[in-house]
């Protein structure tokens, strides 16, 4: 499923917080390319970088140096406005706690991302619906967070981030918060994903049972590239 | 309409949360509508009650006569106007004669004012009407305040001693005919109304007299120098002054009861952006701008506050108009307070107070939601994702 277009493309980059009287350097000199389609992830103790770099790539952060391509739009570059449209059209997130609407059913968070694109009521339904079967869970189209399990949880997550079919979903732990079985469910869920649609999965993880999963692995330790290698699975 | 849309799912799925604050808010408009109704009421009460009683529709004064001061009253009648004589006797104007005289309640001498007014008079409430029943001495009638201060009962007698034309005293006894009651008490303490017709025969005055009331017909207008007219606007200038006073602090009371709504509003969105940190970084990952958040927290508080408006509605109509139609029952006669308080207040829920209220409250409540929600587009995203507090 992989392709050799290019959709996220990073140089140099460099990010740095202040911390106290000085900078803390949480990205240093990172240069990374991920084609579209790519089942891969950013590994790495706590600390290395790996959620700065999501953040980056998902256009919520900036860089302080060096270039990120995103969808071949500079990150730097983007107004606040921009930035939003293409989280909004053609970037998933997948989260470590899930952040699913509280107050939202299962149907209505999956509903949220195709409100914001303004799509029509009967469209709409037809993708919530399709995505909540995709995830396992068409029968839980009433039911508010708080009366799912973690997995649960996690799946409408995924059906969230894939509804709108995106062209990058990044997860950042999306399994860190489950239990061994529901982790290997949610991975086969996106897995599969990745293979019937095509669309680029880029985890940031230090969690062994979706490092099993990943077709490429980038390891990062203090903020740089430590390894960067394919991994063949059947 | 996609921020309405959210602001209302959000709102909704909220449930007790958001109909809490609803309901608060909603008994900010019932509180606020019915107090000013109260007010207003009880404004509008007085000033009729004041022209039903006292004033009519427009008086004719001896130019001599002032009502502050009694040393004028002496020389203050003269001859009905011919023109109007044939309305006096059909009972269409009252003409009233007005004395200084003394009584004796209980063996003490105490200053009043004798009135002479016609017992065919239909202009005033004053229940004249009893002076024509069959009592031997001068009928008299005297108001509530009056006989409750000096223990006076119907068909009682009462030494009355005046001085007549000629400033020579003379005595009567005088039998209470009737005890009226009104909430105008001008007409009240320190008062005995007597028939004008007596009055003028015992002053030695035959056909004088010291005003003339006009009721709703008009009259004709008054030539000569012994008559100043004075009109509906001027002889209620003073009530008009104790309202414009009173309803100063109808005001203050309407921004209290503004300002604790807000405050309540107030302390709700600076809550919900507290403890949704989370939820707006979500938000943001999810396409929503930072300004588009913003526009969604301040949405959801304005309607809360159309939300409270419908949930008013729905309890505060049929209690406001209950109200409006049962009247609200007072306490004890204040006239303390500057204007009198009748024993029920029928409140008066203008269009404009209703409809004010309403738009007042939405665009304080949005504004008042708009304040603290600003801080959003101040937020790290990144942060708030992890429901980090900012």
């Amino acid at each position: 499923m992989e392709s050799n277009h290019t959709v996220i493309s990073l140089k140099n980059l460099v990010k740095t917080f202040p911390m106290g009287n000085r900078d803390f350097t949480a990205l240093n000199g990172i240069t990374l390319n991920f084609s579209h389609g790519e089942f891969a992830g950013l590994v790495g103790p706590s600390g290395s970088g790996k959620t700065t770099l999501l953040n980056i790539i998902g256009t919520l952060d900036s860089p302080t140096e060096g270039e990120a391509f995103v969808l071949d739009q500079s990150v730097k570059l983007l107004t606040q406005k921009k930035a939003a449209q293409l989280r909004s059209n053609r970037i998933g997130f997948i989260f470590q706690t899930f952040n699913l609407l509280p107050v939202y059913s299962a149907f209505e968070n999956v509903e949220f991302p195709l409100l914001l694109q303004r799509m029509n009521a009967t469209q709409r339904k037809k993708a919530v619906t399709d995505a909540l079967e995709w995830v396992g869970l068409a029968d839980k189209t009433k039911s508010r967070p708080a009366q799912l399990s973690g997995g649960e949880c996690q799946r409408v997550a995924i059906a969230r981030a894939i509804v709108k079919r995106p062209e990058i979903v990044l997860a950042d732990e999306p399994t860190a918060n489950l239990d061994a079985e529901n982790s290997h469910n949610i991975l086969q869920t996106m897995e599969r994903l990745n293979k019937e649609l095509g669309t680029t999965f880029l985890f940031a993880t230090h969690d062994e049972k979706v490092i099993a999963y990943l077709r490429r692995i980038v390891k990062l330790v203090d903020g740089k590239v430590a390894s960067d290698q394919l991994v063949e699975r059947k | 309409m996609l921020t309405f849309k959210l602001a209302i799912r959000n709102l909704l799925g909220a449930g007790l949360r958001t109909w809490l604050n609803v309901f608060v808010l909603s008994l900010s408009y019932v509180v606020i509508i019915y107090i000013n109704g109260m007010l207003h009421g009880w404004d509008i009460q007085a000033k009729s009650d004041m022209v039903h009683w006292q004033t009519g529709e427009g008086q004719y004064w001896h130019k001599n006569y002032d009502p502050l001061d009694p040393f004028t009253l002496s020389g203050s009648f003269a001859p009905i106007p011919a023109s109007l004589k044939d309305k006096a006797d059909r009972g269409e104007i009252a003409p009233v004669l007005v004395s200084m005289a003394s009584f004796y309640p209980e063996g003490r001498i105490q200053s009043i004012l004798l009135k002479g007014i016609p017992a065919n008079q239909k202009v005033l409430d004053l229940p004249t009407s009893a002076f024509s029943g069959n009592i031997p001495e001068i009928p008299a009638l005297i108001g509530k305040r009056m006989a409750q201060a000096n223990k006076i009962s119907k068909g009682d007698l009462i030494t009355v001693r005046w001085r007549d034309q000629n400033g020579t005293f003379d005595a009567a006894d005088v039998r209470v005919a009737d005890i009226f009651d009104s909430n105008v008490p001008t007409i009240d303490a320190g008062q005995i109304w007597i028939p004008l017709d007596r009055m003028q025969s015992m002053l030695g005055i035959p056909g004088e007299a010291t005003l003339l009331i006009r009721g709703k017909e008009p009259w004709p207008a008054l030539t000569g120098q012994e008559w100043v007219a004075k009109d509906l606007k001027e002889l209620t200038a003073e009530i008009d002054q104790i309202i414009k006073t009173k309803s100063m602090g109808s005001s203050i009371l309407y921004v209290v009861l503004l300002l604790l709504a807000m405050l309540a509003i107030f302390d709700t969105q600076v809550l919900s952006i507290f403890r949704r940190q989370k939820e707006i970084g979500t938000q943001i990952a999810l396409g929503m701008t930072r300004w588009q958040v913003v526009r969604l927290f301040t949405a959801e508080g304005a309607m809360n506050a159309v939300l409270a408006a419908i949930v008013g509605a729905l309890y505060g109509i049929p209690f406001l108009a209950g109200q409006a139609k049962n009247g609200i029952p007072m306490p004890q006669a204040t006239d303390s307070m500057g204007l009198a308080v009748a024993d029920k207040i029928i409140p008066v829920y203008s269009i404009s107070l209703i409809l004010i209220t309403i738009v007042f409250v939405l665009i304080t409540a949005t504004i008042v939601s708009y304040i603290p929600s600003r801080r959003i587009a101040k937020m790290n995203p990144t942060e708030a994702i992890k429901g980090k507090i900012q």
